[in-house]
């Protein structure tokens, strides 16, 4: 008998489990994907690309090594590019955060325009006109910002704009991996 | 005239309209059949509910070059698949690996599907062992004493037919 009163519990036992599993399914964005290189810890990918600020001098990945960074992609047909922009000047100037771009997919007439206009945050900015870098990287939308230890290996992926509150989470991470690197 | 003009123009749109779609050439009709499975299997990472061959995004038509690029450069299924899950992550793949994470993925309904038969093969055998007690015993007949605490089997059986005997007398 105490066994057919348990039966009577089991539809009660699913509906929590399944309540639980919706209820989660709530506060997770659909949109916001893992990165398969921050989860790995997986250097830069290598690539050898030129500069937008000076065209004839060629980038590659051995000079975004040596400090803790942020890497930053962005594009002038972004808009929410254009909206974290004034953010990413004042971590620069303000914060002394050192800020690689990634300038993806774009017309490089334009967008030194841009950076004249709103001014460049970037100690060096790539230029990625095919999207090849970004394709190896995995960026799927811009803006996104990287966290790059000084190994040049990507520790954390930011989808999106870059605001006080992700600064917060960005600026914990970079201190975790300076720490990592101290010790 | 003007009737000329908006029937070459009307002739002229539908022109228009294909090329916005990209058309690769491949050397071989099997790599063209690979091509149509791969980007059919392969999920646009920005439009979320679309593979990349139906998606319209800027990412989709890059992930399209890149899978042709591979065909005709001879690579395998496999070593394509590998790249796209080393940029954008498991998550690409509408066929995903049968790896640890994704045994319950795979394998969780025919365990659900087990359970639900062994559930029915219970109750259906638990109801025929009821029907088949019921119909040999009798249903007048209270079932009898039981050896238990304080009476052993022995002592059971006599009080069974005692209690029998009374009944028939």
């Amino acid at each position: 008998m105490s066994n057919r009163k348990l039966f009577a519990f089991i539809p009660l036992a699913v509906f929590i489990v399944l309540g639980i599993f919706l209820w989660r399914g709530l506060s997770i964005d659909p949109t916001e994907l893992p990165s398969a290189l921050a989860e790995n810890k997986r250097p830069i990918p290598a690539f050898e690309l030129p500069s937008l600020t000076s065209p004839d001098q060629m980038l590659s990945n051995e000079d975004l090594k040596g400090e803790v960074a942020l890497l930053n992609v962005w594009a002038t047909w972004c808009p929410t590019c254009k909206e974290e922009h004034g953010f990413l000047n004042r971590l620069a100037q303000d914060e002394g955060v050192t800020i690689y771009g990634i300038n993806y997919k774009d017309e490089p007439g334009k967008a030194r325009e841009w950076l004249r206009r709103y001014l460049d945050p970037y100690k060096k900015v790539i230029l990625d006109q095919d999207g090849s870098l970004g394709l190896d990287l995995g960026v799927y939308g811009a803006p996104e910002t990287y966290v790059l230890d000084a190994e040049g290996r990507v520790r954390y992926r930011h989808a999106g704009a870059v605001d006080a509150t992700v600064w917060q989470t960005l600026k914990q991470v970079m201190e975790q991996v300076r720490q990592e690197n101290a010790g | 005239m003007i009737k000329h003009v908006c029937i070459w123009l009307m002739l002229l749109a539908p022109l228009s309209a294909q090329a916005a779609i990209d058309a690769y050439e491949f050397s071989d009709p099997e790599r063209e059949e690979r091509f149509q499975q791969l980007t059919n299997e392969l999920r646009c990472p920005k439009c979320q509910n679309q593979n990349i061959a139906d998606s319209d995004a800027p990412l989709a038509s890059d992930l399209r070059r890149e899978v042709h690029r591979m065909l005709e450069e001879g690579e395998p299924d496999d070593s394509i698949i590998d790249f796209m899950v080393t940029r954008y992550g498991e998550f690409v793949l509408y066929r995903p690996r049968v790896t640890e994470t994704t045994w319950l993925l795979w394998y969780g309904p025919f365990v659900l599907l087990g359970i639900g038969v062994l559930v029915v093969v219970l109750i259906s055998r638990n109801r025929r062992q009821k029907q088949a007690a019921a119909s040999s015993t009798g249903s007048e007949t209270p079932t009898g004493y039981q050896p238990s605490e304080g009476l052993s089997a022995e002592e059971a059986e006599r009080l069974n037919k005692l209690l029998q005997r009374e009944k028939d007398q």
